[in-house]
C-alpha cells in the first residue's frame, strides 16, 4: 500500500513538476549566473566578472530613469484605480432611490457591472493598439478629433500624447497618458471586486449602524471601508504588480518603445533592449535579478503593511 | 456633500431588506432628506453613465471605423455610421494581414494548453493538498514562487534554452505550437496549483475515504470523485486560464519570431503588433480596425454569454 502511494504521487507530480522546472525554474537560475557574467548572448565567449553588472546599474543613467519611471507607476496606478473603482462601486450600491426596502442600488446596476468589466476581458495589445488610434496625434485620433470639433484644440498644435516628453507635474506627460489607459481598463475590474466585498458585508451590521441613526454617506465611510480593508489591500499588491507589467503598452504605444527621448523607459523595456538590441545579455540579466529582488520586497512589505486581523463574520 | 440622510436602510447591495421595526422618525427630522437622496440618486446615474460611455464608446468607435473605406476614416474620423458598410476589411485583415492564420493558430495553442494547464495543474495540486510526502512543502513553495518572479527576468535564457533544444528536437524548438504550449502550461502551472491546492483542501475527508473503501485506486479516486466535487474551481480557473492565455503577447514575441521562409505560425497579440506596426507604412487604417475588432469581438461576446461565471471566475482568482 505505501509503495502504491509513492508511485501515484511521483505519477501525478512527474509531469507538471519536470515543465515547470524546464520551463520558468531553470532559467530563472540562469539568469542569476548569467548576471555575473559579461556574456553578449550570442558566441559562447563568456567571462565571470563578479558583482560588476550590478555595480553598473548604479550608474546607469537610463536605469536610474527607468527605476523612477516604475515607482511612478507603482503608486499612481493602485492609487487612481482603487480610488475610482471605490467610488463606482459607491455609487452603484448606494446611489439608488429609497423606498420602503431602504437605500438601494442604482437601477441598471447589473447592466453597468457587466459594461465597466469590458475592458478585462480585452488582452492589453488590443487595448494598446486601440488607444494607440485614440491617441493619434492628429484629427483623425478620437480625442484630437473631438477638441479640433469642439475648437478646443487647433488644428497645427495638436495633443501629441505618446510623443510628449515635456513634464507634467515632474513627470513626462507620455507617462500620464499610460497610465490614463491602465486606469481604464482597470477600474471595472476592481470595482466588480469591490461591490461583491461590499454585498458580502452581513445585513445586521447595518442594522446596528442604522439604529444609530447612521445614514448613508456616514455608513460607507464608517462602516463599509474599513470592513473592505482586506480586499482593498489584495487589489493594492495585484494592481502593484500590474504597474510593474506596463510593458505591454510602452512596447506597442511609445515611439522606439520606451521613447521620447526615453521617457518613458521602464525596467522591462531597458531590459529588453539591452539583451536583444544590444546584445548584453549578462547586463541585462542583472537588471533581470535586481528587478525580481525589488518586487519580491515590495511584495513583502505591502503584505507586512497590510497585513491585519482577518474579519470573520 | 453634506445633505446626509437621515434614512435607515442598508448599504450593502442592490438586494436590501428594510431592518425589521424601523421607525419613520428619523426622515422627519431631517427636512430635505429626501430631495437629497434624490439629487445624489440623478449624481450616481449621471456618473456612472458618463464612466458607461468612456468604456463603451472607444470599443464601438473601432468597429464602426472598421466599417469605413480608407479615405472615410481619414476625412470623417469620428462618425460612427459608415457610408457603406465595408465588409471587405475584414477579409482584408483576415488574409492579407494575416490575422486569419493567427487567429486560428491561437485557438490550436489554447486548446491543448488549456486542457493540459486544467489537467497538470489539479494533479499536481490534489497530490500536494492531500497526500503527506517529504519534499510536499518545497514543491509547493517552488510553484508558489513562480507567483512573483517576473518573467522579464526568465526571458534571455528561456529564449536561449528553447533555441537549444530545437535544434534536437525541432517540435520543441522556437516557431512550434507544441513548444508554446508547454511553454504556456508552465507558465501557468504556478497559479493553478495555488488556486486548486486551496480548493482541494476543502472537499471533505470522508467521500475520498468512501471510496477507497470501495476499492477505488488513487488515480480513480482522483478523476471520478474528487475531479467532480472540484468542479466550480475548475470552471473559475480555467476562465481565468483560457483569458490570460489568450491575452500572452510577451511570450509569444519572444519564442515564435519566424524565420523567412518559415510557416508563419505566431498568434493573434503578434497579428496585432505586426498589423499596427505595418499601419505607418502602408495606411490600411480600416484593416488595421477590423484586425482589432476581430481580436477583441470572440471574446467579447463570450464574456456577455457567460458573464456571471467570468466575473465571479476572475474575481475569485484575486481575493483566495
Amino acid at each position: 500500500m505505501r509503495h502504491g502511494v509513492a508511485r501515484f504521487v511521483t505519477g501525478f507530480l512527474a509531469l507538471p513538476v519536470g515543465l515547470y522546472l524546464f520551463y520558468v525554474v531553470w532559467p530563472f537560475l540562469q539568469a542569476a549566473g548569467y548576471s555575473l557574467t559579461d556574456w553578449g548572448g550570442y558566441s559562447d565567449r563568456q567571462q565571470f566578472v563578479g558583482l560588476d553588472n550590478y555595480l553598473r546599474l548604479f550608474s546607469d543613467e537610463l536605469i536610474r530613469k527607468a527605476f523612477w519611471h516604475n515607482v511612478f507607476f507603482l503608486i499612481t496606478v493602485p492609487l487612481f484605480t482603487i480610488a475610482l473603482a471605490l467610488f463606482l462601486a459607491f455609487l452603484l450600491n448606494v446611489g439608488g432611490r429609497e423606498d420602503k426596502a431602504g437605500i438601494r442600488g442604482v437601477f441598471g446596476s447589473g447592466l453597468y457591472k457587466v459594461i465597466f468589466f469590458f475592458p478585462q476581458v480585452l488582452s492589453l495589445v488590443v487595448i494598446a493598439v486601440m488607444w494607440q488610434q485614440i491617441y493619434r496625434a492628429d484629427g483623425q485620433g478620437l480625442i484630437n478629433g473631438m477638441l479640433m470639433k469642439i475648437g478646443l484644440v487647433s488644428e497645427d498644435e495638436p495633443i501629441t500624447f505618446m510623443y510628449d516628453p515635456e513634464p507634467f507635474l515632474g513627470v513626462p506627460a507620455v507617462l500620464w497618458w499610460l497610465l490614463l489607459i491602465a486606469v481604464w481598463s482597470g477600474a471595472g475590474f476592481y470595482m466588480v471586486l469591490f461591490s461583491a466585498a461590499m454585498q458580502s458585508i452581513p445585513k445586521d451590521v447595518y442594522e446596528a449602524a442604522i439604529l444609530d441613526g447612521a445614514g448613508r454617506f456616514h455608513t460607507f465611510f464608517r462602516i463599509t471601508l474599513p470592513l473592505l480593508r482586506d480586499t482593498v489591500s489584495v487589489a493594492w499588491v495585484y494592481l502593484g504588480f500590474i504597474a510593474l507589467d506596463m510593458y505591454a503598452l510602452v512596447f506597442v504605444m511609445t515611439p522606439s518603445q520606451g521613447g521620447p527621448n526615453h521617457a518613458s523607459e521602464i525596467f522591462a523595456s531597458v531590459l529588453n533592449f539591452t539583451a536583444f538590441q544590444k546584445g548584453q545579455f549578462g547586463y541585462a540579466c542583472a537588471m533581470g535579478v535586481a528587478l525580481a529582488i525589488f518586487t519580491i520586497l515590495l511584495a513583502a512589505l505591502q503584505l507586512r503593511i497590510t497585513r491585519r486581523e482577518r474579519i470573520e463574520y | 456633500m453634506s445633505t446626509v440622510t437621515h434614512t435607515p436602510g442598508g448599504l450593502a447591495g442592490p438586494d436590501q431588506t428594510p431592518p425589521p421595526g424601523r421607525t419613520p422618525e428619523p426622515r422627519a427630522a431631517v427636512g430635505g432628506g429626501r430631495a437629497g437622496a434624490r439629487f445624489f440618486n440623478g449624481f450616481s446615474h449621471l456618473f456612472l453613465a458618463v464612466w458607461a460611455i468612456m468604456v463603451v464608446y472607444p470599443l464601438l468607435w473601432v468597429v464602426m471605423s472598421a466599417l469605413k473605406t480608407d479615405s472615410e476614416v481619414i476625412r470623417k474620423p469620428l462618425s460612427l455610421i459608415p457610408e457603406r458598410l465595408q465588409w471587405g476589411n475584414f477579409a482584408r485583415a483576415w488574409t492579407e494581414g494575416h490575422i486569419g492564420s493567427f487567429f486560428l493558430n491561437t485557438v490550436l495553442v489554447l486548446t491543448g494548453s488549456v486542457f493540459l494547464t486544467m489537467l497538470l495543474g489539479s494533479m499536481a495540486a490534489y497530490v500536494l493538498a492531500r497526500y503527506e510526502f517529504r519534499g510536499n512543502r518545497l514543491i509547493y513553495y517552488m510553484f508558489l514562487s513562480g507567483l512573483t518572479l517576473p518573467i522579464y527576468l526568465a526571458a534571455v535564457p528561456l529564449f536561449k534554452g528553447v533555441y537549444n533544444t530545437g535544434v534536437v528536437l525541432p517540435f520543441l524548438g522556437p516557431n512550434s505550437h507544441f513548444m508554446l504550449i508547454l511553454v504556456y502550461v508552465a507558465w501557468s502551472l504556478s497559479f493553478t496549483v495555488f488556486f486548486m491546492h486551496s480548493f482541494f483542501r476543502t472537499l471533505p475527508n470522508a467521500i475520498a475515504e468512501a471510496g477507497m473503501v470501495d476499492g477505488a485506486s488513487h488515480s480513480r479516486l482522483f478523476f471520478s470523485v474528487m475531479l467532480p466535487m472540484a468542479k466550480p474551481g475548475l470552471i473559475s480557473i480555467g476562465i481565468f486560464n483560457v483569458l490570460g492565455q489568450w491575452n500572452q503577447w510577451y511570450l509569444p514575441t519572444l519564442l515564435m519570431q519566424s524565420v523567412a521562409g518559415e510557416p508563419k505560425n505566431q498568434v493573434i497579440s503578434q497579428g496585432l503588433i505586426e498589423l499596427s506596426v505595418n499601419q505607418g507604412y502602408r495606411s490600411d487604417w480600416s484593416g488595421l480596425f477590423a484586425g482589432v475588432t476581430m481580436a477583441m469581438l470572440p471574446v467579447l461576446i463570450v464574456y456577455i454569454v457567460f458573464q456571471r461565471q467570468v466575473q465571479s471566475g476572475l474575481t475569485a482568482g484575486v481575493s483566495k
